[in-house]
């Protein structure tokens, strides 16, 4: 009933509309499944991907990122560079301009003030703004002209496409939130329920942790967009129920986050009411090697630091030859499906950034064999193990309790084994696990084991700080609480000194070529991290829906103005 | 008055007339034959059953296949043949089972009877127990296992270590009901006039005990260490959840049917299978435990 109602009005919407507004609304309604359903529309009062994601329909920044994790224009003209000027040469100031003519969804126009009140709102000390970060170092904002926003950093910031860009910071219309300041933010349910914005939907009901109706935005910069009139956001259920509505029943045009196993997929695939659309993060499932000894034996707060070097895993032929082992694509198919691919990188997204080392995709037991006979690693006493000096391969490979990490472990284990290695396996509570407790002895900081198994990636587009974390300085130990990122305890000074480098390096594609040649130096020449899996993002979307781009950079529903009804 | 000479049957030795009367429950006869067979699955099956060990490229092209002459249970999603883990599976899911419940029954019974029997020590052991039974199970094995698997490991391997840290470790948290139960019995049979009577003549508190008490208070305990079987082969379960229990390549019944819970919908014998070897155990041993008690207790003997 509800949804002929729609279609009726959206038909005599149109029939109505001038000519140049023909497109708009003319494809009825949408359903949109996002099975953890949002509680609040004002992503700046929630971290929550659920709420930052459906409130990106209808708070916009001035600029977004698209699905190759570049930065594109939403509100401004253009995006600042160095090089057209926008951002100063000593990097600390950038400049936006406003396309002009824009309007908020109640008609006023939108202006600078409107930025440097979202500024404000975020940065005051009685609020607790949940992306306080992306505002982080900026000293002061200033509007010359109602077009014009200048924003002042404390120093260089050789990424400042932070604020205002992105689902996570949109622009708040400063008239509408002017008394939610400070901790009077979360008391203002009208606002955060109903937030007026320049982006191409607007709220017209707003049933909390349950469903959104949203119309067209009446004043959306492109007349002819959004295709559809209305979109209904729906919650509820899990990750199998909300792919299973898209793909089996087709009551939903799109569902968020189905993330299912292989096995699954394939079958509500078969459905054929719709597909699964797969984004590649910087999410990496990997193992990393532990280059210093966890011996039990060795006295507490000595165990797995560097004052004792690992027993083999510091020869680097033992860590590839065990590299070589793994067929990565099997991997793939047991635990991820459409959701993962073969990676041999630690950094595998943005493209820019993504090194194109491939060696590992390809299985090579009898290349790792001749790789540890040829350095002295044999089976002398023919029990199945290779050892050298007496010492044995025999490896602890821990990981967290997760159905398809001990997949994982035990496919693993027999490759290992095949090439001669004895593999004990150990899985650990995930919250013990990644916990960090320095009291415990089984957090992956502390790293009790020979090698552990885990996924990582970072925030945003930028490799920098993630790959910071395998400084010298950062290694993990009883000195800083077993608080350091160096999991692996890698140790490079010349590592250091092009990590060093590359912070200070503000040109685009020199920082790329910086970033590709540091992941290649702890993937494939050294070999301490041996990345197994890219895992991707996953969501369904129904043959009917086009326009839908999966976007792993920004919100997913990034482009929702293109989205049309296929006919 | 009577005449002495008719009918008088060869004495019956105590264990002939136990057996008699436990082979009258029927279900205790279906209990001890299930037991049997899952034992017999259990420990000689490995021996004779050993599917050809495949790649894991070779093994992936047979995963999730139904029952089949070739794999009387199917496989699992990494073409496991799941027979055999079943096997393996129950053999240490049984020995945890049985384990545990002889530690708990033993301790239980040793506690009950010295807080039932002497009064002095009866306070201090019933605190004892109260304590225990206010302590958190799971939590407490985490205390344990961290600080004991690294240690025990180190000197009997992880497969053993984790066996006697987890069997310990549920023996000594499941005690307490036996041990409740067993001192009230004792607290009542203390009092009746045989036990009188034999402490009058002198006897010694240990042959009281060993003659009069403990003969008595079988058949409770028999329920509780019944329970405590059942009890212990799903705690096990939970720990091995928690990746607190046995390696992850050690397959158990439990672990099995939490593998499994993944796929019931298109593979249900991924479930049946370890569901029904841990259920049916249970079974078993609850009715072995009923027709004992029956068998054990002189008042239902013989009627």
């Amino acid at each position: 009933m509800k949804l002929r109602t729609a279609l009726l009005g959206a038909a005599a919407a149109l029939a109505f509309a001038p000519a140049a507004f023909a497109e708009r609304g003319a494809d009825g309604n949408v359903n949109v499944l996002y099975w953890q359903a949002p509680s609040i529309l004002n992503p700046y009062l929630s971290s929550g991907t659920k709420d930052v994601e459906t409130a990106s329909l209808i708070l916009e920044g001035l600029a977004g990122f698209n699905e190759k994790g570049e930065v594109f224009a939403r509100l401004a003209q253009d995006i600042p560079t160095v090089a057209n000027g926008g951002i100063t040469e000593d990097l600390t100031q950038i400049t936006w301009k406003l396309k002009p003519g824009l309007l908020w969804s109640d008609g006023t126009p939108v202006t600078s003030a409107d930025a440097k009140f979202t500024w404000e709102y975020c940065t005051h000390p009685e609020g607790g703004c949940a992306q306080a970060a992306r505002y982080e170092g900026i000293t002061a904002i200033e509007t010359p002209d109602e077009l014009t926003i200048v924003i002042k950093f404390s120093g260089p910031k050789p990424n400042p496409y932070q604020a205002f860009v992105g689902g996570t910071s949109p622009i708040l219309q400063a008239a509408q939130f002017a008394n939610c300041l400070g901790a009077a933010a979360s008391t203002c349910t009208d606002q955060n329920f109903k937030p007026i914005g320049t982006g191409p939907f607007v709220v017209t009901e707003f049933k909390v942790n349950d469903t959104v109706t949203l119309a067209a935005n009446p004043n959306y910069r492109d007349p002819a967009k959004p295709a559809f009139a209305t979109m209904t956001v729906k919650g509820g259920g899990d990750a199998a129920a909300a792919a299973r509505a898209v793909l089996e029943t087709g009551e939903f045009d799109y569902a968020w986050n189905t993330q299912i196993n292989p096995e699954q997929q394939t079958q509500m695939s078969a459905g054929g009411k719709g597909v699964l659309l797969n984004g590649f993060g910087t999410l990496v499932e990997r193992i990393e090697m532990n280059m210093t000894n966890p011996d039990p034996a060795l006295p507490e707060g000595e165990r797995s630091t560097p004052k004792h070097p690992h027993p083999f895993l510091t020869d680097i032929n033992v860590r590839k030859a065990l590299s070589m082992a793994i067929d990565r694509q099997i991997l793939v198919d047991i635990g991820y499906g459409a959701a993962g691919r073969p990676t041999c990188n630690l950094v595998p997204a943005p493209e820019m950034f993504a090194s194109p080392n491939t060696d590992c995709l390809k299985q090579d037991m009898e290349g790792a064999k001749a790789l540890l006979e040829q350095s002295g690693w044999v089976d002398s006493d023919g029990d199945g193990i290779r050892e050298k000096d007496g010492m044995k391969l025999k490896i602890l490979y821990q990981t967290s309790t997760n159905p398809v990490r001990q997949d994982f472990q035990a496919v693993i284990k027999d490759w290992w084994t095949e090439l001669g290695v004895e593999v004990e396996l150990k899985n650990i509570d995930a919250s013990v696990f990644f916990g960090g407790d320095a009291g415990s002895p089984d957090t992956f900081q502390k790293f009790y084991s020979d090698v552990e198994m885990y996924a990582n990636n970072f925030d945003g587009t930028d490799p920098e700080p993630y790959l910071g974390q395998y400084l010298c300085d950062k290694i993990p130990g009883p000195d800083n609480q077993w608080q350091g990122e160096n999991i692996n305890r890698f140790c490079d000074p010349a590592y250091d000194a092009l990590w060093l480098e590359l912070s200070k390096t503000s040109d685009m594609a020199k920082r790329a070529e910086i970033a590709i040649r540091l992941n290649e130096m702890l993937t494939k020449d050294s070999y301490v991290v041996v990345p197994l899996v890219d895992r991707g993002r996953l969501s369904a979307a129904s043959n009917t829906l086009g326009g839908v781009v999966l976007n792993t950079w920004d919100t997913e529903l990034w482009n929702a103005q293109d989205w049309f009804r296929v006919k | 008055m009577t005449d002495t000479n008719t009918d008088l049957r060869p004495p019956e030795t105590l264990r002939s007339a136990v057996w008699a009367q436990f082979r009258k429950h029927k279900g205790a006869m279906f209990g001890l034959v299930v037991l049997g067979l899952l034992v017999v699955f259990s420990v000689l099956g490995p021996l004779v059953w050993q599917p050809e060990k495949l790649s894991v490229a070779e093994a992936l092209r047979s995963k999730n296949l139904p029952p089949s002459f070739a794999h009387p249970m199917g496989t699992d999603h990494l073409g496991r043949d799941q027979m055999q883990r079943m096997m393996l599976a129950g053999r240490v899911s049984l020995a945890v089972g049985f384990v545990a419940m002889v530690i708990a029954v033993v301790l239980g019974t040793l506690i009950g009877v010295l807080a039932g029997y002497f009064r002095r020590l009866d306070g201090a052991l019933m605190r004892l127990t109260d304590m225990f039974l206010a302590l958190p199970l799971i939590p407490l094995l985490l205390v344990m296992v961290m600080l004991f698997r690294d240690r025990v490991a180190g000197y009997i391997g992880p497969e053993m270590g984790a066996f006697l840290l987890i069997v310990s470790a549920i023996g000594i948290t499941s005690w307490m009901q036996a041990a409740r139960i067993v001192r009230g019995e004792v607290l009542a049979l203390k009092e009746r006039e045989y036990v009188l009577a034999s402490r009058s003549i002198g006897a010694t508190p240990k042959r009281v005990i060993l003659r009069h008490i403990l003969p008595n208070v079988i058949s409770p305990v028999m329920v509780a260490a019944t329970l405590c079987v059942a009890e212990a082969i799903i705690t096990e379960s939970v720990l091995s959840f928690l990746g607190l229990g046995f390696p992850p390549d050690f397959p158990t019944w439990g672990r099995l049917l939490f593998e499994g819970l993944d796929y019931m919908e298109s593979y249900p014998a991924r479930v049946i299978f370890p569901g029904l070897a841990i259920s049916l155990t249970v079974l078993s041993v609850n009715y072995i435990g009923d027709g004992l008690r029956d068998a054990l207790d002189p008042r239902i003997r013989g009627r």
